[in-house]
């Protein structure tokens, strides 16, 4: 096969997983022809890689009509095309949870400041992706993997091992893993669990009566000291509210002041909506997480709003 | 990043998902130069394809032992070697044809081009590789990426067989990865 061939079947390969039903079957068969060769691979890798830049342009398209529906003239560059992809508003969570646990030697601890991000793969080939101002600690023995997220939010890829659990506590919640990737955000005594591939099992401590569930893909688990409530998303959607994984923000009609307390786990400098009625505007669009700049030029720019610079806070207001 | 081991969880073994992560990282945003180094220095232009191919497999492979450092070094050095190897199988090019990196001005230790790009800059070179497209690949790749609509909604949309709409997405998504990993060389020249 030549180059081009392979890279036309590794383009191909990736639009059926992308805009196709998708079974296990089918996972089954990319993963045989992953394995056939390392060109194939190589090419999968290359292609997806590309792909997945393409997915936050595409979605910097909407801020653009929100140009063109402003007063300023501007050149309207894909007409009609332009609708925001479906993305989530994520819930911002900010400041740190009290560590429960007392440290013990063994364990090794991974931290992330603001703005800050790390990948670890662990001795086993699990991959840990840390997001902004998040700190873990992780404990391997014989028995089993514990991973304890102390605050923050963490990607996890776990190579299964039916031997030795992966566990991971947050909160007090517990995580195990049954062969899966999932992310876990932990911070002001509430815990999201989102599991994108495999099954999982959640145990809860809220409220003194443990209780437990089987996370399959697409189940979002929000536990807080006294409840939990378990909803279920689309894998796009799931997939989008990771952006962070690749430095990313997706907003999707969220609100300002959403956007900014989001903006504000990434960014020492902070921004401040200075009123309710610009608190109350909505915003769609994909940005860098350290982009502030970006972000506040639309605000001025797209919603006309007020940007003042200061020390250490940018204010957006009416 | 602050590690605080007794023992490295790490150093043991690469596994696929670290190699994948600097192939991404570090090797791709060097494509479009080595294209340019690969079409300087091998005649048969029609082989240029293959012979990157061959060098991606190369250098990860090499990767799966130990992550090469600094990588666009190691890149280079892997493409010269294999094109000193097939010069030499199939007489076709003298080696001297083969220049050295410092004749072709390629600097080993600058930073690689796009990765401080800003999105907006981005979204510009997004669209100039979409406006490049086959109309009917751009048609279904904008109906797919920024409408999000699955294979199946963009077939009834258009009045297309699905698996019209299936070899249109994967032509348009082969051909946006080579124009956006190709046309990196000048971005940086403009920034």
């Amino acid at each position: 096969m030549s180059a081009t061939e392979t890279d036309l079947a590794a383009a191909d390969w990736l639009q059926r997983k992308t805009f196709w039903a998708w079974s296990e079957g089918d996972q089954a068969e990319l993963d045989a022809w992953l394995n056939a060769a390392d060109e194939n691979r190589v090419a999968y890798w290359r292609q997806s890689a590309i792909w997945a830049r393409t997915e936050r342009l595409a979605a910097l398209a909407p801020a653009q009509r929100e140009m063109r529906a402003a007063p300023i003239p501007q050149k309207p560059r894909w007409p009609g095309i332009l609708r925001a992809a479906a993305a989530l508003g994520v819930i911002a969570v900010l400041g740190g949870v009290t560590a429960h646990y007392v440290t013990q030697p063994r364990y090794l601890s991974y931290s992330t400041t603001i703005g800050g991000g790390e990948t670890i793969t662990l001795a086993d080939g699990t991959l840990i992706q840390l997001n902004t101002d998040t700190a873990l600690r992780t404990r391997f023995d014989e028995k089993r993997r514990e991973v304890i997220l102390d605050k923050g939010e963490a990607f996890f890829q776990v190579t299964h091992d039916a031997k030795r659990p992966f566990v991971v506590m947050a909160a007090g919640h517990r995580i195990t893993d049954l062969g899966t990737k999932f992310s876990v955000k932990s911070g002001n005594s509430r815990v999201e669990v989102s599991l994108l591939e495999g099954r999982a099992e959640f145990e809860s401590a809220s409220g003194g009566k443990p209780q437990s569930a089987v996370l399959k893909p697409g189940d979002v688990v929000v536990a807080t000291a006294d409840s939990m409530k378990l909803t279920h998303k689309p894998e796009d959607v799931l997939s989008r509210q990771l952006g962070w994984r690749r430095g990313v923000l997706i907003f999707d009609n969220t609100t300002l002041a959403n956007a900014a307390k989001e903006f504000n786990r990434y960014n020492r400098r902070k921004l401040v909506v200075g009123d309710s009625t610009a608190a109350n505007l909505t915003i769609v669009g994909t940005f860098q997480a350290n982009d502030v700049e970006a972000f506040a030029d639309v605000a001025q720019f797209v919603l006309h709003l007020k940007v003042q610079k200061r020390d250490q806070e940018t204010v957006i207001s009416r | 990043m602050v590690e605080t081991p007794e023992t490295n969880p790490r150093g043991t073994a690469m596994n696929a998902p670290e190699v994948e992560a600097w192939f991404v990282r570090e090797v791709l945003p060097l494509e479009a130069m080595l294209m340019q180094y690969l079409r300087h220095n091998w005649r048969d232009q029609s082989d240029i394809e293959d012979l990157r191919q061959e060098i991606y497999v190369r250098v990860c492979q090499a990767a799966r032992k130990e992550i090469p450092h600094p990588a666009k070094a190691f890149v280079f050095t892997t493409a010269r070697n294999l094109l000193i190897d097939r010069a030499r199988k199939s007489n076709v090019v003298p080696i001297e044809a083969v220049s050295d990196l410092d004749t072709l001005g390629i600097a080993v230790d600058t930073p690689s081009p796009d990765r401080s790009l800003i999105a907006r800059d981005e979204l510009r070179k997004l669209q100039g590789a979409l406006d490049q497209l086959p109309p009917r690949c751009r048609e279904v790749l904008i109906l797919g990426r920024i409408e999000g609509l699955t294979g199946r909604e963009i077939a009834q949309r258009l009045g297309l067989a699905e698996t019209t709409v299936s070899e249109h997405l994967a032509k348009g998504m082969h051909a946006l990865t080579d124009i956006l990993l190709r046309e990196s060389i000048d971005l940086k020249r403009r920034t």
